[in-house]
Order: C-alpha cells, then sequence, then structure tokens
C-alpha cells in the first residue's frame, strides 16, 4: 500500500499532474492532440478523412452543399464537457436519404453519418465530442443533392458554465 | 467484453420510437492513460438497425461519437410485440448484436 502511495506520489511529482486529469477524464484530451491524428488502423473510409464540411460532401460524392432552412439542428449554445454533446436533427427536406454530423474544428469533420431508409424518418438524436468552440452542422443528402444548417457551440473546457 | 445495448422501442402513434444506450469506450486513439501511454483507438465504426428483416437504419460512426454512445430514432411499418435488431462493429473487429420488443 505504501509503495502504492510512493508511486503515486512520484507521479504527481514528475509532472504527471495533467496526465492525471487525462485520466480522471476532467480533460478530454482529443482536445490537445487535434493536430496528428490518425484513424484506427484499418479504418480507410475516406470520408472520414475529410477535414471541412465541402471534404465531406465530395468525399460522399456530392459537389456542395446549399444552406437550408428545412433542417432542425439541436444543440446546446454552451457546452460545458465537449465530450458529450446532444445533438438532435430534423430533416423537412423531402427525400432525406443520409443526415450526418460535422464538425470542422474536430480532428476529423465528418463525426457520424446515418442513411435513412424511406420508412424511417428524417430524424436523429445523439451525443458527440466537439473538440472546440466551432458550428456544428448537420448535413443532409436528398435525391437533390446535399444541403446543411449549422449551430454554434460554444466549449468550455473548464467547466464555469461562463 | 462488451455489455449488452440498453434498447427501448415504443410506439408513438403509427411511428415507433427507439432510444439505444451502448457500453463502448469510443476510444480516438488521441487520449493518453494515467501513465502517458497513448490509448489506442477503439470505437463503433458501424451500426445496422432492423426489424421484421427490414433495414431501418445504418449508420458510420467515426471516433467522434461519444463514449457508451446514446441514439435515438424512429421508423413507421412495425407494430407493438415485432422485435428491433440493432447490431454494431468496431475497429477492433468486435462486434454485438442485442434486441428488443417494441412495447
Amino acid at each position: 500500500m505504501s509503495s502504492t502511495r510512493r508511486r503515486f506520489l512520484q507521479a504527481g511529482a514528475s509532472g504527471g499532474v495533467a496526465l492525471l486529469m487525462v485520466a480522471s477524464g476532467l480533460s478530454p484530451s482529443f482536445v490537445l492532440a487535434a493536430s496528428d491524428n490518425p484513424l484506427a488502423p484499418g479504418d480507410d473510409r475516406k470520408p472520414f478523412e475529410a477535414m471541412t464540411l465541402d471534404e465531406v460532401v465530395k468525399q460522399l460524392g456530392g459537389d456542395k452543399a446549399e444552406a437550408s432552412t428545412e433542417i432542425e439542428l439541436r444543440a446546446p449554445e454552451i457546452a460545458e464537457n465537449g465530450a458529450v454533446v446532444p445533438i438532435e436533427i430534423t430533416s423537412k427536406l423531402p427525400g432525406t436519404k443520409m443526415i450526418a454530423i460535422v464538425s470542422e474544428k474536430n480532428p476529423h469533420a465528418l463525426s457520424a453519418a446515418f442513411r435513412i431508409p424511406a420508412d424511417t424518418e428524417a430524424f436523429v438524436s445523439t451525443r458527440v465530442k466537439v473538440a472546440e468552440t466551432s458550428k456544428v452542422f448537420a448535413l443532409v443528402q436528398t435525391d437533390k443533392g446535399f444541403f446543411y444548417t449549422d449551430h454554434l457551440v460554444k466549449v468550455t473546457l473548464g467547466g464555469c458554465g461562463g | 467484453m462488451s455489455d449488452p445495448m440498453r434498447i427501448r422501442a415504443s410506439m408513438m402513434g403509427d411511428v415507433v420510437n427507439v432510444k439505444v444506450l451502448m457500453g463502448h469506450p469510443m476510444e480516438t486513439g488521441l487520449r493518453k492513460d494515467g501513465s502517458g501511454v497513448q490509448v489506442p483507438a477503439h470505437y463503433i465504426k458501424t451500426i445496422k438497425v432492423s426489424c421484421n428483416e427490414k433495414d431501418v437504419l445504418s449508420a458510420d460512426w467515426g471516433p467522434a461519437v461519444s463514449k457508451n454512445p446514446f441514439l435515438e430514432f424512429r421508423f413507421k411499418g412495425a407494430k407493438a410485440g415485432d422485435k428491433v435488431i440493432i447490431t454494431w462493429s468496431d475497429t477492433a473487429g468486435d462486434s454485438r448484436s442485442d434486441e428488443a420488443t417494441i412495447k
């Protein structure tokens, strides 16, 4: 028991405080390392390598996404924990066949893409990681092309909710 | 190693509302553990949902979906007593299927 304590103290003394914060989940470290960020080995899905909304659209076989008021994106104005940001998307566009969540300041822009068959409502609700304050895009594909709406999510890592 | 999904499927008029909680670390590959060692990426890549042998939703996920993922969606063409089957597969080659009866 005392040796465990000693190791703990050594870890703290050797500048391990930040690491301990990471370990305890206080600071999601995907925020810290936003530059060099490989996908898992064997994950070669091109849309997930894209860095911007435009690139995501191109990788999904489109040209450019148009802004649309027929897409509703519900997300918090302020996310106290960027690791868990609730996102709810409803598309009123006819023929919606795909709904995706895109955050351009994340290591990879595309968070998730949902294929919506004809009998499924154009609605999804989930929770994603948002690395830093940025616009989150709801990207929708219909028979007529790609459309989006966006919502600014402020990520306050300090957790003071300012 | 993976925990069963918690699935609730309920009728809302003629629409089935499905809520799912999955147990998965959704590691991005960017996090370091307490001893400074990079934790390898490990996240769910695909989700498939079927009901009465028909696909009702499928999804491609990257590492940016939150740990222990939550998902809610709605579909038509099923009734109380039918089964919703949800399957995920992850970057480690693991997969898991769970089902729930529509209430």
